[in-house]
């Protein structure tokens, strides 16, 4: 349990998707002129982030991993090069999946996160959090954990950086750095804000 | 066809440049950045995906069913990535583990889909290879630069040669720590889009708010 307490403070806070590894940063940065559409898109990365995650887990231990086909008769069988177009397969369907379930049972979500949903499919923090699963080799217990702190982290930074911008836009900027410039430099001094979290230990 | 085959080739270097312009492919750029040998080696990849998958979706572009473009577009660029990955893996093993999750996620760098849904899908196949030629030494471009400034002055060298001998080993250079660390990436480019948009007034944005001046009496 303290393991998994510490697995979700280290991928909210110490190892942030967006601001140490730079992932999803082109809707990071396309998304993030209100806070409200941001904390929209930040609330669905969350929750696609949360199932694909572990969908991934599974995939990867009961049919990609090496001798994990010994259930159908194939003990030998390593599939672990398919790994990356089956993440993505799954990550498109899901979304798919996920918007017709809003769409069919809960309209007023479906409304309001409705056009965030497709972009999700392409936003790198989702698939970058199955691939770091791969990578760190998280169990399925893990591999929630992960999924649901890691999105959390990432809806945490879009939410602040777009109350950042809010008030930039008033601001007297100089005129080649107006818009794109200024926002990767915000970004980057947010950045090394998240980096006092690191050595941080539960 | 209204570009030349040059123009197409050249345009996304500075006019049109998928990061500082286009804001594409961002995440990769800014995190395989900390020496400039994989700064090559992503530069590389990434073009010679584009370039492909450019190309076959354009090939296919009177076949797909518009319906399902995204999944198909999908599936070629994952296989071309993981052609990719297992050449890397094979032939530069030290690269691939430094690089590690940021090749699989040439997949969903914009640049690539972004260049696929909006030049591939209505061109022909060797317009498109170029076109997805351009745009990845675009990215490339910003990607060098990049990787020049954080592995100069962060650690004192270039391509793993050294050029400022560092006072750890005997020499004078201090290195700037703060170089190797993800946030001066943001820094720089930054920085590159505010010199790039100093050469080329045209592409400042619009303000949002303008500052009203009053006149001192």
């Amino acid at each position: 349990m303290e393991a998994l307490l510490s697995l979700a403070v280290k991928a909210i806070f110490v190892e942030n998707l967006a601001l140490s590894f730079f992932l999803g940063m082109c809707t990071f940065i396309a998304v993030s002129k209100k806070i409200s559409t941001a904390i929209g898109l930040g609330i669905s990365v969350m929750i696609v982030q949360s199932i694909t995650v572990p969908a991934n887990n599974l995939i990867l231990t009961y049919l990609l991993a090496p001798g994990a086909l010994a259930w159908a008769g194939f003990g030998e069988v390593d599939l672990t090069f398919l790994g990356l177009i089956s993440y993505i397969g799954v990550i498109a369907a899901l979304v798919q999946i996920l918007e017709m379930v809003l769409d069919k049972y809960f309209p007023p979500l479906y409304n309001a996160l409705g056009i965030f949903l497709p972009l999700i499919t392409v936003n790198c923090a989702i698939l970058g959090g199955s691939l770091f699963m791969v990578e760190r080799d998280y169990g399925f217990a893990e591999s929630v954990t992960y999924g649901v702190s890691s999105g959390f982290g990432w809806a945490l930074a879009i939410t602040a950086m777009a109350g950042v911008r809010e008030k930039l836009k008033y601001s007297d900027i100089p005129d080649g750095l107006q818009g794109l410039g200024i926002t990767f430099i915000t970004a980057g001094l947010m950045a090394m804000a998240f980096m006092s979290f690191s050595g941080v230990k539960l | 066809m209204a570009q030349t085959r040059r123009e197409m080739l050249l345009d996304p270097l500075v006019d049109n440049n998928p990061i500082t312009l286009q804001v594409l492919g961002i995440c990769s750029a800014l995190a395989v950045t900390s020496s400039l040998k994989v700064a090559l080696v992503m530069t590389i990849a990434v073009t010679l995906v584009t370039a492909f998958s450019s190309m076959f979706i354009s090939i296919l572009r009177n076949q797909i069913p518009s319906s399902i473009r995204i999944i198909v577009q999908m599936v070629i660029i994952a296989s071309l990535v993981i052609l990719v990955d297992q050449v890397l893996k094979a032939y530069a093993f030290e690269i691939s583990k430094t690089l590690s999750v940021f090749v699989g996620l040439i997949i969903t760098n914009c640049i690539v889909m972004g260049r696929a849904e909006a030049f591939a899908m209505k061109n022909p196949p060797m317009a498109s290879f170029i076109d997805g030629i351009g745009n990845g030494l675009g990215y490339g471009l910003i990607l060098m630069l990049v990787g020049f400034f954080r592995e100069l002055f962060g650690s004192g060298s270039l391509f793993g040669v050294t050029i400022l001998e560092t006072v750890n080993n005997g020499g004078w250079y201090v290195p700037n720590g703060m170089l190797l660390l993800p946030p001066s990436a943001f820094f720089i480019i930054g920085l590159l889009i505010w010199g790039f948009r100093t050469w080329k007034p045209e592409q400042v944005e619009e303000r949002e708010h303008k500052i009203q001046t009053v006149e001192a009496h």
